[in-house]
């Protein structure tokens, strides 16, 4: 939903990063206000995985230039998990397995640490097992994810349904979900839309990294971006998305040159 | 490995403090005349003069144990003292006589010594170098028959039982280091449960390396008669030389009919520092006998510490249906290297065992399993089951899994199962960009890891190891 007048949640302004010494953004500028959807899509190595990975702090990914303000706050001065407790959430494209570590222990301290960090009442076992379990039925999940370790042995649809129940637990300001929809078949996007649409609201806002259109069908985005190069080449609305779906992105780079 | 992972696995040893103390120490080397003159001031009986010596004429014609994967420069046992005690004026009748300075030791290292200030329900034996400073508890575990005392003090007070049951589980010839301690041992913990009894209070005994140039060589033998049941605990520190010093124990477990030992051990001896100077030696021998039908013998260890550790607590399941249980974390950080693991060796019918060992290693440290699981001809239906994790902490540690499987009886089951895994960077940004710090993603990686075995340790011990895992691998992040 598109406000004027609505605050800037995120403000990226000409940056640029590297990794292993490669410059892989090279000048992205992006302007996300509460409320909004937007989508980010681009050919394979256009920076958008990057992009969201040096938003979160990643320790790979070197800031060379510009500035980025979430809230009103410049980020690159904190370390990854003050970003995440200032209100920036990255849905993994490939969440990691970490053996051992129950996945309900994980969602809670995860939970707690974020209440703590906003001054908010932490909850003890009993009452987060009632609070996660009705998070968890709105993404359809099966409460025995909770006994199993995180994300070890679970499908790349069970992973994702994992992360976006990270994001209804922890209600970011900016959510950056990073192609959520790879990897999931027809009834876990709906179900995995779903679930992002409910928790999508006039005070947050959401990004979603996607190569495919498909998803757009079921979350509808306020602003669709093209990547390549390491920037952001156009902007349009949500038919920019079905137009890159029947003619490609070559046509994009070319009017840009032209 | 990021610096955020190193600082974590950087912290320094807490209990690396050396205590002033008067000491008599017998000039360093080893001989018949050293081993008669150990005897002669314990005031011994000739029986146990034979023992050592036998032991030690015997350890003459053996050669140190190369198999290992553990690398050190040749150790030179004339270089080393093999009795230092701090020096008493005369034997102790109460805690208010124990020297104020070593007191003051222990009170430094949490480890309780007046019975006012105990944990509740822990009798302590405290060995401070060669010799036994203080039991508490003796008294009131003397009313339901339990024996807990200091070797030296067993051999005065029972010597029928200390000469019954010494060297029948680990003979004077059964290994490099059991001979040489059965040479040159000077004191240790002895526990008898008579028949029927369940000992009241866990029983625990705290080791305390303080002499620069000395060894340790304790000896520790617990006897359960039929239908008994018993808890022991060890806990041992060291302070902080750049020398190595050597600790060489035999721990003799005997269970007989119905009876029940649970044997744990929280080590924690000097490790040395970054670059791998200093630290023990840990060269020890524990073994538990099985002897009676329906007996059990279960080891738990939790070792951090040792620049080497060298220790196998095993099971012989001599018993028709008796049980084995190992389970074990070992964490190497630095330069440490350690090479523990079990032997279970069933020979009665029926016999079960169990192995679960979780390696650790950090920094740029070596961790081996090694366990031997045997079944006799005679051992119908022995069942075993082993599982052995690794984790790897940064990209310049090791973990080695040396299994061996010997079975003379087809009905054996053997099972063993093995995993290894990493705690990667691509982890700990998971934690933090769901506002976890390092420290605390470390922890909860390392508990996780190593929950099936803490679950094992006695409530006051599973606090203390877990404390004492955190102290190992938390710290200020970078």
């Amino acid at each position: 939903m598109i406000r004027a007048g609505a605050p800037v949640l995120l403000e990226v302004r000409d940056l640029r990063a590297k990794v292993s010494g490669i410059e892989i953004l090279k000048g992205m500028n992006l302007t996300i206000r509460a409320g909004e959807i937007h989508a980010i899509m681009g050919p394979n190595g256009s920076g958008k995985s990057t992009f969201a990975k040096v938003l979160s702090g990643h320790p790979d990914y070197t800031v060379t230039a510009g500035t980025t303000l979430l809230d009103g706050k410049s980020i690159f001065e904190l370390p990854p998990e003050e970003r995440a407790r200032a209100g920036l959430f990255l849905g993994f494209q490939y969440p990691v397995e970490i053996p051992g570590v129950a996945n309900a222990q994980f969602l809670r301290l995860t939970y707690n640490t974020i209440q703590g960090a906003h001054g908010k009442d932490e909850l003890d076992p009993l009452e987060f097992d009632d609070f996660v379990r009705e998070k968890m039925k709105l993404l359809e999940m099966d409460p025995a994810f909770l006994d199993r370790s995180v994300n070890e042995g679970f499908s790349g649809g069970e992973k994702k349904r994992n992360e976006i129940l990270q994001m209804a637990l922890l209600e970011p300001k900016l959510a950056f979900l990073d192609e959520t929809d790879s990897g999931l078949d027809i009834d876990a996007l709906r179900i995995v839309a779903g679930g992002v649409n409910t928790l999508a609201n006039a005070n947050n806002a959401v990004v979603l990294v996607t190569h495919y259109q498909r998803l757009l069908n079921y979350i509808i985005p306020d602003y669709v971006h093209v990547m390549e190069g390491g920037r952001i080449l156009k902007t349009g609305g949500k038919d920019l998305a079905l137009e890159l779906e029947s003619r490609g992105y070559d046509w994009v780079a070319a009017a840009v040159a032209s | 490995m990021s610096s955020a992972l190193q600082n974590l696995i950087d912290q320094p040893y807490k209990h690396g403090f050396h205590t002033d103390i008067a000491s008599d120490v017998v000039a360093k080397g080893l001989s018949e005349a050293v081993i008669r003159t150990i005897s002669a001031k314990k005031g011994e009986p000739e029986w146990l003069l034979a023992f050592r010596l036998e032991a030690y004429r015997h350890w003459l014609t053996m050669t140190e144990p190369a198999w290992p994967n553990v690398h050190y420069p040749k150790i030179d046992f004339q270089d080393i003292s093999y009795y230092s005690a701090p020096k008493t004026k005369k034997k102790l009748a109460s805690m208010n006589e124990v020297d104020p300075e070593l007191l003051r030791t222990f009170e430094k290292l949490g480890v309780p010594m007046h019975e006012q200030k105990a944990l509740a329900g822990v009798a302590v034996d405290v060995i401070f170098d060669s010799v036994s400073v203080t039991t508490t508890y003796k008294h009131k575990l003397a009313e339901v028959g339990v024996i807990f005392c200091s070797f030296s003090e067993a051999v005065k007070e029972h010597p029928d039982l200390v000469r019954k049951y010494l060297g029948t589980v680990v003979p004077t010839t059964d290994n490099f280091y059991a001979a040489l301690n059965s040479a040159v041992f000077t004191d240790g913990s002895f526990c008898y449960i008579p028949k029927g009894v369940r000992c009241p209070m866990e029983l625990s005994t705290y080791f305390r390396i303080n002499t620069q140039e000395s060894g340790q060589f304790e000896r520790t033998l617990i006897i359960a008669e039929d239908s008994s049941h018993v808890s022991y605990l060890e806990g041992c520190t060291a302070p902080q030389f750049d020398t190595n010093q050597l600790h060489a124990a035999v721990v003799e477990l005997v269970a007989l009919d119905n009876a029940e030992i649970k044997y744990s051990t929280v080590q924690n001896w000097y490790a040395g520092d970054a670059n791998g100077v200093g630290g023990i030696y840990n060269f020890v021998t524990k073994r538990g006998l099985c002897r009676g039908v329906n007996s059990k013998i279960s080891w738990t260890q939790v070792e951090t510490g040792s620049a080497i550790t060298w220790k196998y607590p095993s099971c012989i399941l001599q018993g028709d249906n008796s049980t084995g249980e190992f389970y074990s974390v070992a964490l190497t950080n630095h330069k440490q290297q350690a090479d523990t693991g079990t032997k279970m060796i069933h020979l009665g019918r029926n016999t079960r065992s169990r192995i679960v060992s979780k390696g650790i290693s950090a920094g740029h440290s070596s961790n081996s399993y090694r366990g031997l699981v045997q079944v006799g001809p005679r051992a119908e239906g022995a069942r075993n089951y082993s599982q052995c994790d690794s984790m790897l902490i940064g990209d310049r540690s090791a973990a080695h899994t040396f299994p061996y499987i010997r079975a003379q009886n087809s009905s054996a089951k053997i099972e063993h199962e093995a995993t290894t895994s990493k705690i990667g960077e691509d982890q700990l940004f998971y934690f933090a960009s769901r506002g976890i710090d390092a420290e605390q993603a470390v922890s909860m990686i390392i508990n996780g890891f190593v929950k099936d075995v803490f679950t094992q340790l006695p409530m006051e011990f599973a606090v203390e190891a877990s404390k004492l895992l955190g102290l190992k691998l938390e710290g200020s992040v970078g």
